[in-house]
């Protein structure tokens, strides 16, 4: 059993003109085996609520906290943070010229695990991961997310969540850009880790359509910085028939 | 058979073919004011085998089988006055690799080789340049009908050495050339590895891999001159950089000449930039005399190793020092792989590493 705790979350991004303030104080609690669906309007700082767990250099934390199963995360490396448990299903995920996919999904599980997977039983796992999540075993040779489509880059992500087999997982829009097979092959990928290791799981979406395969336990609308609603799965089917006016007036 | 042209001068930097080379760095190995020792640097690392031999003759007995423009190459024609000649006898196959290895001093020098490989035979050079040097230098590769020749360079001198070669083959009719060269010692390499062709069916394939921190240049100007029907190139450089003031040149020059019909030609170079304050230059240049080809391309890309990427790869579990190494290691792995040696392809990703390692200090 694992626990996400956010306390009061503040955060700036860092730019040439200076750091402008985009998290003004932001609670939340992920727990294994929860969903917790957030939504909020572009630019409300969903994405950088996920960047700051992960540890982006590009933003500032100037006040609040976050700890897993009690200890600081803010503290951690980015990849101690990774090593902790926390994995972060990029909006964009970034192309990596020169390393390969299978290269790459090695290099993370042994640093992961802390050992390199015997060499039998990978080469298995691997492929039936990318089965099941439909990806051509002739990505595996290809470099990391470089020419992938838009929707190749998302089952990637999950690809990956697959084998770290975190504790706590941050979607970021992972299922905006998927058409509509892409997106039932990716919830069913979600489910399927949720099932097997009780994962806890943040998921930031626009739409309701993800919410069908993905059910969530708590939904929480993010606006302005900060989450200023929060209710059960009722709450996306009101977003999604009235929109956000009432909140960023708020 | 041509002369030695006598009439050169040093170059300026104003020069097409020098523009890019750091003259200053160049301990005056191409001055013609900065005397130079022709001693022999050149020998065998181990015994031969049998059927092949390494001698020093006059250079007088080993006239230039072809006309050079390259300065330096025309200036170490002159200076030198023994030849070292490595040669294959016919019909050999050579299952072990030969190599090669360099001794040079501190002060600036000029070495002069042949390779002849003999009909039909089949052998892997591997040439070791490491340690202290200033080295001007010039390797003819003569390359009989039906033979087949890896010749691999590397270059793992001291940061302070500096070495202007020329690499030149001449590929019979049927005769497959590989040349593979590694360069990432040095403070300042400028090599030429340029081929020709004599006879039909006649094919080469020239790799490369250089990484260049800071401070260093590292430039390889491929030359390869398509003359006679149905020969085939493949040109595959790969190189990395980091560090403030690396710099890497490369100049890929295919020529289809005409009356090369059938000709094959494909030339890459890709440059990875791990860090600002590098610079790659890269200028492919193709150019088509005859219509009657079988296919002729190029391409030239120069990728950023970015702070995005070190995140996405962190955000893994990857620490920084293995994400870098990934990135450099597989973007290398494509042509070092092919050296078929697993100690080398080590040693040279060992170094490599280190180097890494150690910019900015
Ligand atoms: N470098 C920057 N300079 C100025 N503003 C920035 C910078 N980086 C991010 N921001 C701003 O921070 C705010 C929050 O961005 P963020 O990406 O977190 O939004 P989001 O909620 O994920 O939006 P979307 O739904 O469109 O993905 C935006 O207004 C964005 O413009
Ligand atoms: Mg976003």
């Amino acid at each position: 059993m694992s626990v996400l705790e956010i306390k009061n979350l503040q955060v700036s991004v860092i730019t040439e003109a200076g750091n402008k303030e985009i998290l003004r104080g932001v609670d939340l609690t992920v727990k294994s085996g929860e969903t917790h669906a957030i939504m909020g309007p572009n630019g409300s700082g969903k994405s950088t609520l996920a960047y700051s767990i992960a540890g982006h250099p590009k933003y500032l934390i100037t006040g609040g906290s976050v700890t897993l199963d009690g200890n600081d995360v803010l503290e951690m490396s980015v990849d101690e943070r990774a090593k902790a448990g926390l994995f972060l299903a990029m909006q964009y995920p970034v192309e990596v010229p020169g390393v390969s996919v299978s290269n790459f999904l090695r290099t993370a599980v042994t640093a992961i695990r802390g050992e390199a997977p015997k060499v039998r039983t990978w080469v298995g796992e691997v492929k039936e991961a990318m089965a099941s999540l439909n990806i051509d075993t002739a990505f595996s040779e290809r470099n990391v997310n470089e020419g992938f489509s838009g929707g190749e880059k998302k089952r990637h992500e999950i690809l990956q969540m697959e084998l770290l087999r975190p504790k706590i997982a941050i979607l970021d829009e992972t299922d905006s850009g998927l058409d509509v097979d892409a997106l039932r092959i990716v919830s069913e990928g979600v489910n399927r880790v949720k099932a097997n290791s009780d994962l806890g799981v943040m998921l930031i979406t626009h739409y309701t359509r993800i919410l069908r395969y993905i059910k969530p336990d708590f939904v929480h609308v993010f606006a302005n910085g900060k989450i200023v609603e929060e209710g059960g799965p009722e709450l996306a089917d009101k977003l999604e028939e009235q929109g956000y006016a009432a909140y960023i007036t708020a | 058979m041509s002369q030695l042209t006598t009439n050169y001068l040093t170059p300026t930097g104003r020069e097409e073919a020098w523009r890019f080379t750091p003259l200053k760095k160049l301990s005056g190995i191409h001055d013609l004011e900065v005397p130079v020792s022709d001693r022999i640097s050149l020998s065998a690392k181990s015994d031969l085998p049998k059927g092949v031999t390494l001698s020093t003759s006059s250079s007088s007995d080993h006239p230039p089988a072809y006309v050079a423009s390259d300065i330096v190459t025309n200036r170490v024609r002159k200076e030198v006055k023994n030849v070292t000649v490595l040669a294959i006898e016919n019909n050999l196959e050579l299952a072990e690799p030969i190599f090669l290895k360099r001794k040079c001093g501190p002060t600036p020098e000029v070495s002069r080789s042949i390779i002849q490989v003999g009909i039909n035979s089949r052998a892997t050079v591997i040439l070791e340049n490491n340690g202290v040097g200033k080295l001007g230098e010039e390797i003819e590769i003569l390359l009989s009908a039906g033979s087949s020749l890896n010749f691999i360079s590397l270059q793992e001198w001291d940061l302070s050495s500096v070495y202007v070669a020329q690499h030149h083959a001449i590929i019979g009719k049927d005769a497959q050339f590989n040349s593979y060269v590694v360069s990432i010692g040095g403070s300042t390499i400028r090599m030429s590895p340029t081929v020709e062709y004599t006879g039909t069916g006649a094919s080469a394939e020239m790799y490369g891999v250089y990484f260049a921190t800071d401070e260093q240049h590292l430039e390889h100007r491929i030359h390869v001159n398509h003359s006679v029907p149905n020969t085939k190139s493949r040109v595959n450089y790969k190189g990395a950089l980091a560090g403030k003031g690396a710099h890497t040149v490369w100049i890929g020059d295919v020529y289809i000449n005409k009356g090369a019909e059938g000709t094959d030609t494909y030339e890459l170079n890709r440059n990875l930039l791990l860090t600002d304050g590098a610079r790659a230059d890269s200028v492919p240049n193709l150019e088509i005399e005859t219509g009657e080809i079988v296919g002729a391309g190029h391409a030239s890309t120069t990728g950023r190793f970015d702070d995005e990427q070190l995140f996405y790869l962190q955000s893994r579990g990857i620490p920084a020092e293995m994400a870098r190494k990934l990135v450099i290691r597989g973007f290398f792995a494509e042509i070092i792989n092919k050296l078929k040696n697993e100690d080398i392809e080590e040693r040279l990703m060992a170094r490599i590493e280190l180097e890494l390692s150690r910019v900015g200090e």
